[in-house]
């Protein structure tokens, strides 16, 4: 089944969760080593290069996986869960994607505050839109920085759910997802 | 009479003793610029500059040893015509200009040394630390501007190097020099 039912996710929604959690987890690290590369590593163009590349990559999908959910049935939560446990998943899904769409929008906004376009694995070219504020590039790469470590320290919430769910409640939330 | 002749000669000796002309560096209408250029892998020159500076100076041709000057520079403009190659260079990797935002230039001793070249010996303070520096400086020229005005400006070189300020040479041998070329024009206050 591609698409979701109410009680369980397609295989679509399954993919994109799970190809955006290698990429996101990719792109973090990335991120962490390329910014401490010595000038002369052999890295030093092509790690942000691919970053960037990658990064729009995953706001294709960020948007597309949006949508897909919008059109398709909701998938509703087990009846085992605690009104609170659902109060917190609701709210970390939100802000899952929230943080997902600021992070791509503030690394967009760096490497596009001096007109330049973002390149695509050399494949075609993301346009800038100028600079909106001054020192754009400062300003956005620390919303980029505190935002990816924000995110991250909410993936980590939402696996200790998942896995709370698995080896402790024992039902049936992190299967759905596989 | 007498009274008046007294008068006026009271306030042409006045004149005479007034101090060297005050100047205010034209910042607001961009007659000046403070450059640098670095070598880039020992292969050609990077160039860029500082885009907010504020100074003065003093300076009166017949005087040229008691000139002075003074300038401030905001760090954080600094502009190599690409956003995340500036945005590198204000981080932490060379200026901090989060922690060091002003970069100031302040004279210590200014020589005539004559044909309109001057030697201007200051301390500049830059990423936190402050050094005496040497700044070989021509003046231009000096004269009413179409505006009811008076102008006077300036050039100016001298090399930094990296280390003597703790800024970290991260990017190669050939690159631990920074070359300054400075354009000053005055207003006459």
């Amino acid at each position: 089944m591609i698409k979701n039912t109410q009680q369980e996710y397609g295989s679509l929604s399954k993919v994109l969760h799970w190809l955006m959690a290698i990429i996101i987890f990719t792109l973090f690290g990335v991120g962490l080593w390329m910014v401490d590369l010595d000038y002369y590593s052999e890295w030093y163009k092509t790690a942000p290069h691919y970053h960037k590349s990658v990064g729009i990559v995953l706001a294709s999908l960020l948007i597309f996986r949006i949508v897909w959910k919008l059109i398709n049935p909701k998938v509703v939560s087990l009846e085992t869960h605690a009104p609170y446990e659902k109060v917190a998943a609701k709210i970390t899904h939100i802000l899952l994607y929230c943080l997902l769409a600021l992070i791509v929008t503030s690394g967009y906004l760096i490497s596009t505050a001096d007109d330049r376009a973002i390149e695509v694995f050399n494949w075609f070219e993301i346009p800038s839109l100028g600079a909106f504020i001054n020192n754009q590039e400062d300003v956005a790469g620390d919303f980029h920085r505190w935002l990816a470590y924000s995110l991250i320290g909410l993936v980590v919430i939402h696996i200790i759910g998942a896995l709370k769910h698995q080896f402790i409640d024992k039902d049936k939330t992190l299967n759905r997802m596989l | 009479m007498k009274k008046v002749l007294f008068t006026l000669l009271a306030a042409s000796s006045l004149a005479l003793t007034a101090n060297a002309a005050e100047y205010k560096i034209d910042n607001k209408g961009a007659h000046a610029s403070i450059n640098f250029k670095i070598q880039h892998l020992g292969y050609s020159w990077l160039t860029g500059r500082f885009n907010k500076f504020s100074g003065q100076f003093s300076y009166d041709a017949e005087k040229v040893n008691e000139s002075k000057i003074s300038i401030n520079i905001d760090t954080t403009s600094i502009d190599s015509n690409h956003a995340e190659r500036d945005k590198h260079l204000r981080s932490d990797d060379f200026l901090s200009a989060d922690k060091f935002s002003t970069a100031k230039f302040v004279s210590t001793k200014i020589t005539d040394k004559g044909d309109n070249k001057l030697e201007v010996v200051g301390d500049l303070t830059l990423h936190g630390k402050t050094q005496s520096i040497t700044i070989d400086a021509q003046k231009i020229g000096e004269g009413k501007d179409p505006w009811g005005g008076y102008r006077a400006g300036f050039s100016g070189e001298t090399v930094l190097k990296l280390k003597d300020f703790g800024i970290p040479e991260k990017l190669g041998p050939k690159s631990t020099e920074v070359y300054m070329q400075l354009h000053i024009e005055g207003i006459k206050q």
